[in-house]
C-alpha cells in the first residue's frame, strides 16, 4: 500500500518533470529577474539622477561638532540631500566620533547636508549624524543663490546695492533682485551672443588669414601677403568694435551686488554679474518648484558644463555623442556591407574565406582598448601626421589632423563595430531566395546590376541589424575614445557656423566619459554624485533613440519585403 | 560562326508559310556534366521558332537542366561543364563574343515558383528596361502596359500599377512574371513548369497566354503534366535520363510515339 503510493507519487513527479512544465518556469524565472535587472537599473539612475534637480527646502540646522578643542556649536543653512542609517560598528570603524552616542545606541543615522557657502565657510557638503542635531527649522525667506563659481550660495537677504549708489534693504529686497536679475540676464544672453557670435567668427577669419599668411610663405608667394594684411588689419578694427561693445556690456553687470546673510550672520557679498537663478524654496509652491524643477532639467540639458564639469549643463557632451555616432554609423555601414558583399557573393568560398570570417569574428572580441592603441598610432599620428605634413603645412608644428579628434575617434569606432555590421549584413545576404537572383540575371541583368537593384534592398532590414547593434555598442564605448578624441572640455562644438561648418579635426565631449570624469576626477565628489546618475540616464536615453530611429526604420524596410518566399 | 548577336531586333520578317520551317534553337550534340556525373547525353535538336516546344519526362530526367542551357542559367552553378553546342538563330551561344547577359535578354525566362521581386508591379516590369535600355518615362509607361496586356493581366492590376507586386495571387504573380520577360521583347520564352506551383483555373490561364504568345515567341515549356504538353504545344520532346529518347510533332507523339519506352511512359507505366 505504502509503496504503491509511492510509485504513485514518484510517477506524477516524473510525468510533471517531462511535462515540460518546470522548464518553462525555469525560463519565466530567467526573462523576469533580466527584466527586473533592467528596470531596476534605470528605475535607479533615474530616481538618483533626477531627483537632484528638484529645489530641496533650505533648512537651519544648529549642531554640536566635535573638535580637538571641544565641541563646537555650528548654525548652518542647507539642504538635506540624503539620509543613512548605518550599524554603529561600521561607524566606529570609519572613524566615527563616540562621544556623540547615546547609550545602548545600536543604529546611527546621518545627514548629508548641502550648505553651499563653499568659500566663506567650506566644506559645502557635511555628514551630521542625528544625535548632533539641536535644532532644524526652515524658516521662510532663506534664499538660494546659483553662482558662476563657487556654487551655491544660502542665507537671508540683506541688500541689494546698485551701481547708481541705491542700496534696498529689508522685505523690498526680493524683489528688487528680481528686476535687476532680469537685466541683468538680458545683458549676459547679449554677452553670450556677441562671444560666440560675432567674436567668434572674427576670431576664427583671423586665424585663417594667419593660415593663409604662412602658406603664402611657404609657398614663395611673397606678392600675396600685403593683401592677407590688409584683409587682418580690416578683421582687427572690426574686432575691436565689437570687443568695446563687450566691454561695455561687461561694465553694465559691475558694480551691482547682492550682500547675503549666513546662519552664523556673516555677511556674504555676491556680485550680481556672478548670479544664475535665485530662489526661495521655503516660500515656493509645489506648482513652483516644479516650474523651478523643469527649468533645472533644461539647463542641465541645454548649457555648457561649469566648474570642472561639476555644474551647469552637459549639452556638449550630448552633441559630441550624437554627432560622434552619426558619423560612426556612416562610415562603418558602407565599409561593412562591402566587406560582406566581396566575402558572401564574390569570393570564391573555400578555407581562406572560412578563416577570414573567423577573424572578423573574433575581431569582434578584441578588447576595444586596444582599437584604441591601434586608432592612435595608425589614424593620429601616422594618417593624421602625414594628412598635415600635406595638407596644413601651414599650421604646423601645431597639429591639425595629427592630434585626436572627431573622425578619428569615429573611424576607430567604426573599425571596432565593423565586425558586427560585416557579420549581419552576411546573414541577410544568404537569406535572400536563390529563385530572385535567378529571376535578375533572366532578364539579363549582371551580377552586380542584380546585387545592386534586388539583393541589397531585400538585405537592408539585416544591414540596419548590423547598424543597431553597431551603434549600440560605440555609443557606449569610452576607453578607446580617451586616446583619440575625446576632452573633458572642449572649447567650442565640432560643428558650428564657421566654414566648413563641421570640423573633424576638432576634439569634443562624449557622454560617457563625462560620467568618469565628474564621477572619478572630480574635486567635488558630493556634488558631482547626482550628475553621474543625471548622465548615465541620459546616456542609455539617447542609446534607445538612436536604436529606435534604427528598428523604426528597419520594421519599414521588413515591412516591404516581407511575403517574399526563400 | 555566324555574325556576331544582335539582341534588339526580334525577327519580324518571317511569313506564315517560312515559320514552320525556321529554326530557332538548334542543339547539337550536346552533353552536360555536373562535377564527374553526366546529366545530358548527346542531345541533338531543333526547336522551330514561333511554336510551342515541350519537354515532358519523369523527374530528375534533365528536362530542366536542358532548358537552362538555352539561356546559360547553368553557368551560375559551379562545376558544371558542357560539350557540344547550342545555336540560338545561327549564334552559337557559347561562343566569346555572346554575353550571357546580352543572351538572356532574348531568351526569357519563367520560373516554376512564381518570383516577381519585392517591387511594385510597375517596377517589376519595368525592371529588365531599367537594367539596360534608357527608356522615356512616357514610352516604359506604354511598354509596362503592352506588356501587362500581353500577359493578360492589365485588366487586373491597372488600378494599383504602384502596389507591391507580392500582394497579388499566385497565378497572378506567374504571369506577372511572364509580363515581366516579354517588356524586354525576347525572341524565346522559357518556361520551367510555370504552372506547376497553381491552381487549375490559374493553369488555364497560363495555358491560354501560352497559347496567344506563340504567335510572336518561340516557346519552350517545361512540363511534368502530359495534358498540359498535349493541350499546348506543337512539338514534344521526351527525355529520360539524360537522353533524347523521341521528338516529334505533339500529335505524333501522343499518338502514335515511335519508342517503346514514350509509349510506357505516356501511358502512365512508369515516371
Amino acid at each position: 500500500m505504502l509503496t504503491n503510493t509511492d510509485n504513485k507519487s514518484k510517477n506524477s513527479i516524473s510525468s510533471w518533470w517531462s511535462s515540460g512544465e518546470p522548464w518553462i518556469w525555469l525560463n519565466a524565472a530567467a526573462v523576469g529577474i533580466s527584466i527586473t535587472a533592467v528596470v531596476g537599473l534605470l528605475l535607479l539612475i533615474a530616481i538618483k539622477g533626477f531627483a537632484h534637480f528638484w529645489p530641496a527646502d533650505v533648512t537651519q540646522i544648529s549642531y554640536t561638532q566635535l573638535t580637538a578643542q571641544g565641541p563646537v556649536s555650528q548654525e548652518v543653512y542647507g539642504e538635506i540631500v540624503e539620509q543613512d542609517s548605518l550599524p554603529l560598528q561600521q561607524y566606529l570603524e570609519s572613524g566615527g566620533d563616540s562621544a556623540v552616542l547615546t547609550a545602548n545606541q545600536e543604529q546611527i543615522t546621518r545627514w548629508l547636508i548641502k550648505t553651499g557657502n563653499r568659500r566663506i565657510n567650506p566644506p559645502d557638503f557635511r555628514w551630521v549624524v542625528e544625535n548632533q542635531i539641536q535644532n532644524r527649522s526652515t524658516p521662510d525667506g532663506l534664499t538660494v543663490i546659483e553662482r558662476l563659481e563657487w556654487g551655491n550660495a544660502y542665507g537671508r537677504l540683506v541688500r541689494l546695492t546698485r551701481s547708481s549708489g541705491e542700496t534696498i534693504e529689508g522685505a523690498g529686497v526680493w524683489d528688487a533682485l528680481q528686476e535687476d536679475f532680469e537685466r541683468a540676464e538680458g545683458v549676459r544672453s547679449q554677452i553670450e551672443e556677441l562671444e560666440q557670435g560675432v567674436l567668434n567668427t572674427l576670431n576664427y577669419e583671423l586665424e585663417s588669414l594667419r593660415l593663409d599668411k604662412r602658406r603664402a610663405e611657404l609657398d614663395n608667394r611673397p606678392d600675396r601677403i600685403p593683401e592677407i594684411d590688409a584683409e587682418v588689419a580690416n578683421i582687427r578694427a572690426e574686432y575691436a568694435v565689437e570687443e568695446a561693445r563687450l566691454r561695455e556690456l561687461y561694465r553694465a553687470l559691475e558694480g551691482d551686488s547682492l550682500t547675503l546673510a549666513t546662519a552664523t550672520n556673516e555677511e556674504l557679498v555676491v556680485p550680481l554679474s556672478d548670479i544664475l537663478r535665485s530662489w526661495q524654496p521655503n516660500n515656493m509652491s509645489t506648482l513652483g518648484k516644479l516650474g523651478h524643477y523643469s527649468t533645472s532639467v533644461w539647463r542641465f540639458l541645454t548649457d555648457d558644463p561649469r566648474e570642472a564639469n561639476t555644474e551647469g549643463g552637459i549639452f556638449p557632451a550630448i552633441f559630441g555623442t550624437v554627432l560622434m555616432v552619426l558619423l560612426m554609423s556612416l562610415l562603418v555601414t558602407p565599409f561593412g556591407v562591402i566587406a560582406a558583399l566581396y566575402l558572401r557573393e564574390y569570393a570564391k568560398q573555400g578555407p581562406m574565406v572560412r578563416l577570414i570570417r573567423i577573424a572578423v569574428n573574433n575581431l569582434a572580441g578584441v578588447p576595444s582598448i586596444v582599437y584604441g592603441v591601434f586608432g592612435l598610432g595608425f589614424f593620429v599620428y601616422f594618417l593624421g601626421g602625414n594628412l598635415d605634413q600635406l595638407f596644413f603645412a601651414e599650421s604646423l608644428p601645431a597639429p591639425t589632423f595629427g592630434t585626436p579628434g572627431l573622425v578619428w575617434a569615429s573611424l576607430t569606432l567604426a573599425l571596432l563595430t565593423v565586425p558586427v555590421v560585416i557579420v549581419s549584413t552576411e546573414e541577410g545576404l544568404t537569406r535572400i531566395p536563390r529563385s530572385l537572383r535567378e529571376g535578375s540575371l533572366a532578364l539579363g541583368a549582371t551580377k552586380a546590376e542584380t546585387l545592386f537593384r534586388v539583393v541589397l534592398p531585400m538585405a537592408s532590414p539585416s544591414i540596419l541589424t548590423g547598424v543597431i547593434l553597431a551603434v549600440a555598442r560605440a555609443a557606449g564605448e569610452v576607453a578607446p575614445l580617451m586616446l583619440v578624441g575625446v576632452v573633458k572640455l572642449a572649447p567650442t562644438l565640432p560643428l558650428d557656423g564657421n566654414f566648413p561648418y563641421l570640423h573633424l579635426e576638432r576634439k569634443f565631449m562624449h557622454l560617457g566619459f563625462h560620467i568618469y570624469d565628474v564621477g572619478f576626477q572630480s574635486p567635488n565628489v558630493e556634488a558631482a554624485r547626482p550628475l553621474v546618475y543625471a548622465t548615465a540616464l541620459l546616456l542609455v536615453i539617447i542609446i534607445i533613440v538612436l536604436n529606435l530611429t534604427a528598428i523604426t526604420l528597419r520594421g519599414r524596410l521588413e515591412r516591404r519585403y516581407r511575403g517574399v518566399e526563400s | 560562326m555566324s555574325e556576331p548577336v544582335n539582341p534588339n531586333t526580334p525577327q519580324n520578317d518571317a511569313d506564315a508559310s517560312a515559320r514552320t520551317e525556321k529554326i530557332s534553337i538548334k542543339v547539337n550534340d550536346l552533353s552536360l556534366y555536373y562535377g564527374d556525373k553526366k546529366a545530358l547525353d548527346s542531345i541533338s535538336m531543333e526547336i522551330p521558332a514561333r511554336q510551342a516546344t515541350a519537354f515532358i519526362g519523369p523527374s530528375g530526367c534533365g528536362k530542366s537542366t536542358l532548358l537552362r542551357c538555352f539561356n546559360r542559367m547553368n553557368d551560375l552553378i559551379d562545376n558544371v561543364h558542357t560539350t557540344g553546342s547550342i545555336e540560338l538563330e545561327g549564334t552559337n551561344i557559347h561562343d566569346q563574343r555572346v554575353d550571357a547577359a546580352q543572351l538572356r535578354r532574348r531568351v526569357g525566362m519563367v520560373f516554376q515558383r512564381p518570383n516577381p521581386f519585392p517591387k511594385s508591379i510597375y517596377e517589376n516590369v519595368a525592371y529588365g528596361m531599367r537594367i539596360q535600355e534608357s527608356v522615356h518615362k512616357s514610352e516604359m509607361d506604354e511598354r509596362v502596359e503592352w506588356a501587362l496586356r500581353s500577359a493578360a493581366l492589365w485588366d487586373e492590376v491597372k488600378d494599383r500599377l504602384k502596389d507591391s507586386a507580392l500582394g497579388l495571387s499566385g497565378g497572378q504573380q506567374q504571369r506577372l512574371v511572364i509580363a515581366r520577360a516579354v517588356a524586354i521583347r525576347p525572341s524565346v520564352l522559357l518556361l520551367d513548369e510555370p504552372a506547376s506551383a497553381l491552381d487549375p483555373i490559374s493553369t488555364l490561364k497560363i495555358e491560354e497566354l501560352i497559347e496567344q504568345l506563340k504567335d510572336e515567341y518561340t516557346i519552350v515549356i517545361v512540363t511534368h503534366n502530359m495534358q498540359q504538353a498535349a493541350r499546348v504545344s506543337d512539338h514534344t520532346a521526351f527525355l529520360y535520363l539524360g537522353e533524347l529518347v523521341e521528338f516529334d510533332k505533339t500529335d505524333d507523339i501522343f499518338k502514335n510515339p515511335q519508342q517503346k519506352r514514350t509509349e510506357d511512359y505516356i501511358t502512365g507505366r512508369y515516371g
